[in-house]
């Protein structure tokens, strides 16, 4: 064999190894989504939305309350987490580039951005249920909004960090103050891609189950008292799936093939946003 | 060679004194006693091979290397009685009054309209009327009206190279400065947008004094008044253009400008 055929083989080989390996990834995704499918969409009906989780042995029921809570709960992350975030982002990526505070900053946001959900979930838990006297929905925020702050610090700072130095320097150039050009000039540069860090840091904490457990706990009706204990859909989830009950299985099923649509829509609507971000 | 031989005295008004110009990136020296006059209401412009300190020079102007750490400037740059280097000295007014246009068109991610109110805001607060004269007064003056007036909405990145770079010298005379700094200007444009723009700097020195940053020699020949030959950091000829391109003092001044070298 010469060197030409060996070098064609040698590519051959590789090309075929990397096929298996993304059809493995692959399939298991698809598997995943086929399950959910399969054991979920029958679940979904006007029931599903309307009605609240059942109680036990009685038939029926729905997810209202579950569906209600989850979005409040991270209505609420949302709005804490997306101006702490960009404000420290800017922070992090206009001012402080030589800092010692910034550099530490950005030291925590990392080790906070691998921190495993359950510490987080337990600290809050310290923090305010023990204290406080007791498992609210701004608890649950709470821990959500330390999970989301660190991944919209880092994109923020990520994209800021893009934008070409000669755009900055002429914004500076007009004789703009530092935060008019960060805000007005850059930040406004990199829009598209730090709602994409949004959405996909709301995307990350939507499917967050520990946080919650030890936070928002759960209801079995219908609140939108966020200082009482509140229904969401991952607690449910986990809650019903383990429980003997059909129906609470099926809800369950429901309730995941909800959150994995959600969060599969989050995620393609920020590609696309991102994709048009030459846009104004 | 004494501080007083190495100054080249102008017939005009100077609006600008450069005296015993230093500038370091870290340990490195990029400008080396630098001494010169900037002409009030004339082009002075600066040539030289690459990495000869021409640009570093024009920075220095408008105090830009202040947001790189590790560049300092040393020495003074005398306007309006201050000197410009002065740590006191509020660098977003030495800013407003002394602007600049870059190598690369940089419109302001935003509509036409705004890339020019942004930096009038900043000094000076205007009504609608007020401010919709003087955004169209800008674009005149940068000979863009016509080509936007119509599309004063629309994002400053919808225009052509050309276009966006005349939209970025009418952002600079918005604001009214007494100087213009233009760091090649021209580079990255095509030579039917580089005639536009070389009309204009003749047209904006009547109001302007302008300082110009250019490789291309001929440029310098057909747009300035005043001309500086830098090499290696140092200022080697300052003098009137059509002396300095006619007869140089210096060789290496003769050698750059007739190609044998740069």
């Amino acid at each position: 064999m010469n060197l030409y055929s060996r070098r064609v083989f040698v590519n051959r080989m590789g090309i075929a190894l990397s096929m298996v390996a993304m059809a493995f990834g692959l399939a298991a995704l698809m598997w995943i989504l086929w399950t959910l499918f399969y054991n979920g969409f029958s679940a979904l009906s006007w029931d599903f939305f309307t009605q609240d989780t059942p109680a036990p042995g009685t038939e029926g029921g729905g997810l209202r309350n579950a569906i209600v809570g989850s979005l409040m709960i991270i209505g609420v992350t949302t709005l804490v987490s997306t101006p702490i975030g960009i404000l420290a982002g800017i922070y992090l990526a206009e001012f402080g580039a030589t800092s010692k505070f910034a550099a530490t900053t950005r030291f925590v946001t990392d080790i906070m951005l691998s921190a495993p959900s359950i510490v987080i979930g337990l600290f809050v838990y310290a923090l305010m249920v023990a204290t406080l006297g007791g498992f609210s929905g701004w608890a649950g925020s709470v821990a959500l909004s330390l999970i989301a702050i660190p991944v919209v610090v880092r994109t923020t700072e990520n994209m800021l960090l893009l934008v070409p130095s000669a755009l900055r320097e002429a914004a500076f150039a007009v004789g703009a103050p530092r935060w008019q050009v960060s805000l007005k000039i850059t930040l406004r540069a990199v829009k598209a891609g730090v709602v994409t860090g949004i959405l996909l840091a709301i995307a990350r904490v939507t499917g967050e189950t520990a946080p919650l457990l030890f936070t928002a706990l759960n209801n079995q009706f219908f609140s939108a008292d966020m200082s009482q204990p509140m229904g969401n859909l991952p607690v449910v989830i986990f809650q019903f799936a383990m429980s003997p009950y059909d129906n609470w299985v099926s809800l369950a099923w429901g309730g995941a093939l909800l959150i994995a649509l959600l969060v599969l829509s989050i995620n393609i609507g920020a590609r696309i946003l991102f994709r048009s971000k030459d846009k104004l | 060679m004494s501080e007083q031989q190495h100054i080249v005295q102008i017939a005009e008004e100077s609006v600008l004194q450069v005296r015993k110009l230093d500038f370091y990136y870290g340990s490195f020296q990029g400008l080396k006693n630098v001494n010169l006059d900037i002409a009030r209401n004339h082009v002075t412009a600066f040539i030289g091979p690459s990495g000869c300190g021409k640009s570093t020079l024009l920075r220095t102007f408008n105090r830009m290397y202040d947001l790189y750490p590790g560049q300092r400037a040393e020495g003074q740059i005398n306007f309006q009685g201050k000197n410009l280097l002065d740590k006191k000295q509020d660098v977003n007014l030495v800013r407003a009054k002394i602007g600049m246009v870059f190598q690369k068109p940089t419109p302001f991610p935003m509509t036409i309209y705004e890339n020019i109110a942004f930096g009038i805001r900043l000094y000076e607060k205007l009504g609608k009327a007020d401010m919709d004269a003087r955004v169209e007064w800008a674009l005149r003056k940068a000979a863009i009206w016509e080509e936007t007036k119509d599309k004063l909405q629309q994002s400053g990145l919808s225009l052509s190279g050309g276009q966006q770079q005349r939209l970025c010298i009418a952002r600079t005379i918005a604001v009214k400065p007494d100087i213009v700094l233009l760091d090649e200007p021209t580079s990255a444009l095509d030579p039917i947008s580089t005639a536009k723009v070389e009309e204009l700097v003749d047209e904006l020195k009547n109001d302007y004094t302008i300082a110009i940053v250019t490789h291309n020699m001929q440029q310098a020949a057909r747009i300035s008044d005043y001309t500086a030959f830098m090499y290696l950091g140092e200022l080697i000829e300052f003098g009137r253009t059509d002396e300095l391109f006619v007869k140089p003092k210096v060789k290496q001044t003769e050698d750059y400008i007739t190609g044998r070298f740069g």
